[in-house]
């Protein structure tokens, strides 16, 4: 048990060199951005192409864990809703679910942080780093209810620690 | 009435497979196919943009070996600036690459057999499919699920020591590599806490080995008689015939073991090698000009390796090498689910080369670019965890790319795939008249043997569902399954 803040991780996955499926990955470096800037030394950033069975492992050493990930379904701008394990798997090792992540992440390590999954909305998918003018404003409305989210999140309470 | 099953993997963006088995009047199978939907859009992307971008610009075409492309580039550029065909690197430039490599195929390799092979192979083709997964496999063998997780965690650790970071990698340029091996990483690599060390990273892959094998003696049928076909082979190899991943010459055997493509510069792959187009797939066919369209299809990857090589160099990997062609009677093994045997033997020979490279000074001080006199084309070939990878280039004389053709592992595995998929498809489905989940699990076994890569460079549109459709004669949809 820890009276510290709590540990968050921002994960942010997609490939930036396809326009908006970069959003994830741009969310989490907009982030560590505004955390450096604001000293707060608890929240912590990663990003890769998608999710893999390591990242199970990663996910075990914090108190709280938001995916964020770029989306095509028809949602108005972002949505942000709390994970629920899964165990259900893919067809290939090519798609990785957060949920399937936060399963074996209980299974293999006997621990289970508190999980988050944002989906941004995105518009392009070509070869090009840059995202849309609406994935934008999007990415934009995103960072800054996670930002509020994470502020509401870190105030010292005494809770479980997976790494524990 | 006659009828057409379907069975249909959807991605997000591009890349999709779909298996159709066409069954006449009697419930007998005459005719499977398997078609992939691959993007073939970056070569005419890359058209127009400098060379030097290369080895970055490629990593956006998957993100599961975004690492074989960055080095395939890499290689293709290092002839275009003069550093030779492989050969011509610096010392620290060539195993700074190297570990790169080993590192990708080890992590590549452990996901595969944890994730998708090892809940086939513990559970049954025939159990319950919301249990045969990983998930049940932590359930029931808890190690072996940690043994998975770690490995792949310790192989993304030695890319992002060598490439830099784990998105759009920087390690490779044109010529070399941009860094040396600080001390940190690699102590942190050869002696890191809580099984992050090289010693437990070759215990775990020769277990692995060690299960594979005691599973195979006690399921022979299984796995020996499962869609079976004969097959020609082809890989880089050694110039003394050794497996070598990163750098060789290109050999191609026979079903019977003979010789068929006589350790060729790859720089002239194409004089040897042709692709066809066939109405019904997006993607090409691969064959060997000299045997012609129809015989002259060959397979890639780790199995194709076993077959073309004659010895590993690392001395863990050798003995379970001499077993492995011990087993076959010293030809080729024409068996798809020995993929996995070799899958695992190719694991730990990495975690071997990963060792002796961590102990070379090389890595941690020397010279890391070559020059020499810029040509205006290049090749660079690797033997990618799924199989062989090929980037050609070509550039102007204002430096821009004019051409590029990139032909990847699945490519090259298209019509084993087809063969694979038919084999299974005739033995489980014949005079069936309902598609059992066990059915379509022995279909995706089949093709899963290879890990196929379906262009996987987004992964934002969704995921994977299996799709079985069943029409009569008319075309009429008459049954449906949907695998998510």
């Amino acid at each position: 048990m820890t009276s510290d803040k709590p540990k968050i991780l921002i994960y942010g996955y997609g490939n930036p060199g396809r326009q908006d499926d970069g959003l994830g990955v741009m969310l989490a470096e907009e982030l560590e951005k505004w955390s450096l800037e604001n000293g707060l030394t608890h929240i912590h950033v990663d990003s890769n192409y998608q999710l893999n069975l390591e990242d199970a492992a990663e996910i075990a050493n914090y108190n709280v864990v938001i995916f964020a990930d770029a989306s095509k379904e028809d949602i108005p701008h972002f949505s942000f809703e709390p994970l629920t394990p899964s165990e259900k798997v893919e067809f290939t090792m090519h798609a990785v679910s957060p949920a399937f992540i936060l399963h074996l992440c209980r299974q293999v390590f006997n621990c289970e942080p508190e999980a988050y999954l944002l989906h941004i909305r995105g518009h392009e998918w070509e070869f090009m780093d840059s995202i849309t003018d609406f994935a934008r404003d999007n990415l934009n409305g995103a960072c800054e209810y996670v930002k509020k989210f994470i502020l509401d999140h870190s105030k010292p309470i005494v809770r479980n620690t997976c790494s524990n | 009435m006659g009828q057409k099953i379907t069975i249909e993997p959807v991605t997000r963006v591009e890349g999709h497979g779909k298996v159709t088995i066409h069954l006449n009047n009697e419930g007998i199978i005459e005719q499977t196919r398997l078609h992939i939907v691959e993007f073939r859009g970056f070569e005419r992307f890359a058209q127009g943009r400098p060379y030097w971008e290369m080895p970055v610009l490629v990593q956006r075409l998957c993100g599961i070996c975004p690492v074989s492309h960055h080095l395939a580039a890499a290689k293709a550029m290092d002839v275009i600036v003069g550093a030779g065909t492989g050969e011509g690197l610096t010392p620290t430039g060539e195993k700074m690459r190297r570990l790169m490599h080993y590192g990708q195929i080890f992590q590549s390799h452990a996901l595969h057999f944890f994730h998708l092979a090892s809940p086939d192979l513990l559970f049954g083709i025939d159990s319950d499919p919301l249990k045969r997964n990983i998930i049940n496999v932590a359930i029931k063998h808890r190690d072996l699920a940690v043994q998975g997780v770690m490995m792949r965690k310790y192989g993304q650790e030695v890319i992002k020591a060598t490439a830099g970071k784990k998105i759009h990698g920087t390690g490779a340029i044109p010529g070399g590599i941009n860094k040396h091996l600080t001390e940190d990483e690699r102590d942190f690599l050869l002696h890191g806490d809580d099984y992050m060390n090289i010693d437990k990273m070759i215990a775990w892959a020769q277990d692995a080995v060690d299960f594979f094998k005691e599973f195979h003696k006690k399921n022979k049928a299984a796995i020996d008689d499962f869609a079976e076909f004969p097959s020609s082979y082809l890989s880089l190899v050694r110039k003394d015939g050794a497996l070598d991943l990163y750098h060789g010459v290109l050999r191609a055997v026979d079903t019977e073991g003979k010789k068929i493509l006589h350790d060729i510069d790859y720089q002239e792959y194409y004089r040897y090698i042709n692709e066809e187009v066939k109405s019904w797939s997006y993607m090409k066919f691969p064959y060997l000009k000299e045997i012609g369209k129809k015989a002259g299809w060959y397979s890639v990857g780790p199995l194709a390796r076993m077959n073309t090589v004659d010895f590993i160099d690392t001395p863990m990997a050798q003995k379970e090498f001499e077993l492995f062609k011990q087993y076959n009677g010293g030809k080729p093994s024409n068996k798809p689910m020995h993929s996995h045997w070799a899958r695992l033997i190719e694991i730990l020979h990495s975690a071997e080369k990963i060792q002796q490279l961590l102990n070379d000074p090389d890595l941690m001080e020397g010279e890391l670019v070559t020059r020499g006199t810029k040509q205006f084309e290049g090749v660079g070939l690797i033997e990618a965890p799924r199989g062989t990878l090929f980037h050609h280039f070509k550039i102007g004389e204002n430096d821009m790319i004019t051409m590029a053709n990139l032909i990847v592992s699945t490519t090259h595995n298209n019509q084993p795939m087809n063969e694979a998929v038919n084999q299974v498809a005739v033995r489980v489905m014949t005079g069936k008249k309902e598609i059992t989940e066990g059915m379509m699990n022995a279909v995706e076994v089949a093709i899963r043997a290879y890990d196929p890569c379906l262009s996987c460079a987004t992964h934002a549109l969704g995921q994977m569902p299996l799709e079985f459709e069943v029409y009569d004669a008319d075309n009429n949809l008459i049954e449906r399954k949907l695998k998510n």
